[in-house]
């Protein structure tokens, strides 16, 4: 890869030097949201897992596109029209798309394969029916639903089909007769044989399915899913454990979990957004003692996450130890950690400690100018391996671009929250949880249902 | 390195001056049956650890004890376990720290030339050591009855070994177990190695797949690797020994890719065939279907124990293949004067299980001693690189137990010994109770984990809560600090917001 000229460099730096810290989110934000614009097949509202040539559609992606459109239109980057008009051509694609879960198809039982071509909209790589994709695929449908409120021909179609595509998940199915969900399923192979144990970003996911009318998954699924949890005491802090950064916001995008607490929060007396909160010092705090002395890690420079990363396949320096994981889920404090760190994943993680993160995010572009591309963050960067500059990720990822215009707007003025609140399927599926204290003390359902 | 291989259907052991030793030791030739005395206070059948410890200790407090071994003595710790194993990874150790020389501020030799015959010739000659302790000669000095041949019970209360009738007071089965082998296809005909001819070899085998993850199959994938063979080891589950906690396999799953061992999770073996003197072993993870040619399969992939030809009919004791035999909190059998030990009932499959329940029964057979299995503190420990051990119970558990806890983690690479060797990857976690120091369990993932846990377990057999550990001196710099440092973080949950409110003003005083 070419590296930029210092001149390059500082002239990028002083871009950034130059602005405040609301118009350099506004910039990153609406970057970060040009992407679905960028990455969108008008036929069927479908949107590229990243920017790489012929990638597929990842349907997490098309679901983050979803709960973005309506913040767009709020920035006014895009028309309410426009949103619709991209919001129902995806609704319509799953409504009539195939389900009968052959090898080619798109879903079965009211779940989706996790990539799909995009433009025949049929499975790709052999790829698995994937339950937490489909969960943020359906979230970011429910949130369109419940900002799509006005009473015209359009807006009530988006909703009626929302509903359906959400009332036909078989939620219950996917548990396969056990405690908890199944993460996928194969046409060739049936479910699959990984464990889920732990916590993980699948709050949002027990919610749906125990709040469904139509295929609810048994109460004490969710119960169950706790039971794995590990509640440690490390570098000092208190904190509900997983490793990589994701896990701690992607529940949080579309959730307040802002006071409300769960039997497992109650007992411990904290709730998951402090428990992010704490995440955010974890990660810091790791980077700080950078226990395998990778280059560029400190206080400021943290965020080991799911994300692009360098691979085996990079010129290694002779008896060098470092094994490279590529695309990976990094964490802390256990690994895997091969020095390279997620930018998006650092910003996504604003609601939590905004002070903290706007320096951090300020000092990573301040060190690592090319971290930014087309405006846009890159899914990862490793300043420790490369030339003399950082191996940076090519291109962008969906994901990353997602999260960063959803928690950019929670930040700001609880943007997808308040939509969240109003939906009675997030509410109900919130308190069949156990969720109890807060805003959901006083919920009431919106026009949804 | 050698280009030809052995035959695992043709391993026998070099009979070299370390193993006449041990067989002198273990199983003389010339070995002749005592006579025995009209009844013996104990009767043991199998003489491994169990066996060896129960017959020691009741010979010591007086007892007649006769002690039957149809194989050799030590069992399988001693000769096909343990002992050799240890003294393997041992040097594979030597040889995965020489191509990491520069790591400790040393030179890395040019070629790391590994010697595969000097190492096995090294672990037979310590087992030969070893054996010494455990010799039938220092049996019979300690007066027990030691006869060698195959025991059967004729009644509730006769043994039959071989021709000669022993009757008893009180008996004790301890006859362990065997591995259990994969039923793959086609694995009988093409042959393959177990711990039980493992130790055999004579030259390294260049490839080798390694067919389970459980403990002994980790600890010799690693070492087997790190000797040269191209390793690949499949597990039929998403993690290494499932038993253990979740952070502690994925450590071990790098430790492996770090090694160079070719892991492959979630993947089952379905099919073995032969081709080009191969052994072509077909895998199979979901719908991924793939093939690996090996030279060796080494598989385990857990214990049965053995009870066949015991004839527990005849005494009126339950047990099968399956399950062992059945025992009460005791350690008593369906027959109130025979008790049983060590792996052929036990779930944990462990050396000092074996032993701390063979004194349980020598107590409860031959005293009045009502004492429980349930009762005992088992720490246990998986020797890989880096060591994986763990005591009491597990959050999982815990949770499943509606026992609310709390874990105290410290990863070694906050502790100053374990930065200053090299051995930063792990973790201790010691788990409380909820609203008390009461320690309930604890893991340890660390270089030297299997030192580290026995002080734990010490604690908790002795009630010492965390709060009083942090108040014990470690010498510094040790990476057993890694405890107190725990304990430290224990204590500085104690100091709610008000106790230090009272502190900060009674200074500013």
């Amino acid at each position: 890869m070419r590296t930029p000229h210092a001149s390059t460099l500082k002239a990028a730096l002083n871009g950034t030097d130059a602005v405040d810290d609301n118009a350099l989110l506004d910039d990153l934000q609406r970057a970060a949201f040009e992407y679905f614009l960028e990455q969108y097949n008008p036929q069927n509202g479908l949107i590229a897992d990243t920017s790489k040539e012929g990638a597929p559609v990842s349907i997490a992606v098309v679901g983050l596109a979803l709960s973005s459109y309506p913040i767009a239109v709020e920035q006014g980057w895009i028309s309410r029209e426009d949103a619709l008009a991209r919001s129902l051509a995806a609704l319509r694609f799953f409504q009539q798309s195939d389900q009968n879960g052959k090898p080619d198809s798109t879903g079965y039982k009211g779940f989706y394969f996790h990539f799909l071509d995009q433009q025949s909209g049929k499975r790709v790589w052999q790829c698995e029916l994937s339950m937490i994709d489909t969960t943020m695929l359906i979230a970011g449908v429910l949130t369109a639903a419940t900002y799509f409120e006005e009473d015209n021909a359009d807006e009530c179609e988006l909703r009626k089909i929302s509903d359906a595509l959400y009332r036909r998940i078989d939620w219950r199915w996917a548990q396969d007769g056990a405690d908890t969900i199944n993460q996928g399923w194969k046409p060739e192979s049936g479910f699959l044989n990984y464990g889920w144990e732990g916590y993980s970003e699948a709050i949002v996911l027990y919610a749906l399915a125990l709040a469904s009318p139509t295929h609810p998954i048994a109460p004490d699924c969710y119960r169950a899913w706790t039971l794995t949890y590990q509640w440690e005491n490390l570098y000092n802090f208190d904190f509900l454990y997983a490793g990589p950064l994701f896990v701690h916001q992607f529940s949080h995008a579309w959730f307040d979990m802002r006071g409300i607490r769960d039997h497992f929060m109650r007992e411990k007396n904290s709730d998951y957004f402090e428990n992010s909160r704490r995440a955010v010092s974890i990660q810091r705090e790791y980077c700080r003692i950078n226990p395998l002395g990778h280059t560029g890690f400190d206080e400021y420079c943290w965020g080991l996450s799911a994300g692009d990363g360098p691979n085996d396949d990079q010129p290694q320096i002779e008896g060098e130890r470092r094994r490279l994981f590529g695309y990976a889920a990094r964490g802390v404090p256990y690994g895997p950690d091969d020095g390279t760190l997620s930018p998006p994943a650092v910003l996504g993680c604003l609601p939590f400690q905004s002070d903290t993160v706007m320096r951090s995010i300020r000092t990573q572009l301040e060190r690592y100018p090319e971290i930014r591309s087309e405006g846009r963050l890159t899914s990862g960067f490793n300043p420790g391996f490369g030339m003399d500059r950082p191996w940076v990720s090519p291109g962008h990822f969906g994901l990353d671009q997602g999260i960063i215009v959803m928690m950019i707007a929670n930040q700001r003025s609880d943007f997808i929250w308040r939509l969240t609140r109003a939906c009675s399927y997030m509410i109900d599926g919130l308190r069949g949880a156990g969720f109890r204290g807060g805003w959901l003390d006083g919920a009431k359902a919106g026009l949804l249902r | 390195m050698r280009t030809t291989h052995q035959d695992a259907s043709r391993l026998d052991v070099p009979y070299d001056i370390f193993e006449r030793q041990r067989i002198q030791n273990l199983k003389p030739p010339s070995w002749v049956n005592p006579t025995p005395v009209d009844r013996y206070n104990l009767v043991i059948i199998g003489a491994g650890p169990a066996g060896l410890v129960a017959a020691r200790g009741a010979a010591a407090l007086g007892a007649s004890v006769a002690l039957i071994e149809r194989d050799l003595i030590g069992g399988d710790c001693l000769n096909v376990g343990c002992v050799p194993s240890k003294a393997l990874i041992r040097t594979a150790r030597v040889y995965a720290d020489m191509r990491t020389a520069d790591h400790y501020g040393a030179k890395r030799p040019e070629d790391v030339d590994v010697d595969f015959e000097r190492a096995m010739t090294h672990m037979r000659q310590l087992r030969a050591r070893i054996s010494r302790t455990d010799s039938i000669a220092d049996l019979a000095h300690a007066g027990v009855d030691v006869f060698l041949g195959t025991a059967r019970f004729m009644s509730r209360d006769t043994i039959k070994v071989d021709s000669t009738t022993l009757r008893f007071r009180k008996a004790m089965i301890a006859t362990g177990s065997r591995p259990d082998t994969a039923k793959i296809p086609g694995m009988e005909e093409a042959g393959y190695l177990t711990n039980e001819n493992v130790f055999n070899l004579t030259s390294l085998p260049p490839s080798l797949l390694v067919i389970g993850g459980g403990p002994l199959g980790c600890e010799l994938a690693q070492a087997f690797s790190r000797f040269g063979s191209k390793t690949t080891i499949a597990q039929d589950q998403p993690l290494f020994l499932p038993k253990e906690e979740r952070d502690a396999a994925q450590l071990l799953s790098d430790a492996f890719a770090r090694d160079g061992i070719e892991v492959r999770l979630n993947t089952k073996a379905v099919r073995v065939r032969l081709e080009d003197g191969k052994k072509v072993v077909d895998l199979v993870s979901d719908d991924y279907h793939s093939s690996v040619a090996v030279d060796q399969i080494l598989t385990g992939v857990g214990r049965i124990p053995n009870v066949d030809g015991l004839h527990l009919a005849a005494a009126g004791i339950d047990g099968d293949a399956t399950t062992g035999i059945k025992v009460d909190d005791f350690l008593l059998t369906s027959n109130r004067n025979v008790y049983a030990a060590g792996d052929v009932c036990l779930e944990h499959k462990f050396t000092h299980t074996a032993e701390a329940t063979a004194r349980i029964v020598v107590r409860n057979a031959l005293f009045p001693g009502r004492q429980r299995v349930s009762d005992l503190v088992i720490p246990w420990c998986t020797y890989t690189d880096p060591e994986i051990a763990h005591v009491g119970l597990y959050v999982r558990e815990a949770n499943r137990l509606n026992i609310p806890i709390r874990t105290f983690t410290v990863p070694m690479h906050e502790v100053d010994r374990a930065i200053l060797d090299d051995e930063q990857t792990g973790f201790v976690k010691i788990h409380v109770a909820q609203k008390s120091d009461r320690i309930l369990g604890a893991t340890i993932v660390a270089s030297h984990a299997g030192e580290m846990i026995n002080g734990i377990t010490l604690a908790m057999v002795a009630g010492i809560g965390l709060g009083k550990v942090a108040s014990v001196i470690h010498a510094y710099p040790t990476q057993a600090e890694a405890i107190r440092r725990a304990a430290n973080a224990y204590q500085r949950t104690r100091l709610t917001p008000f106790l230090h409110g009272l502190m900060r003003r009674w200074l500013r005083r």
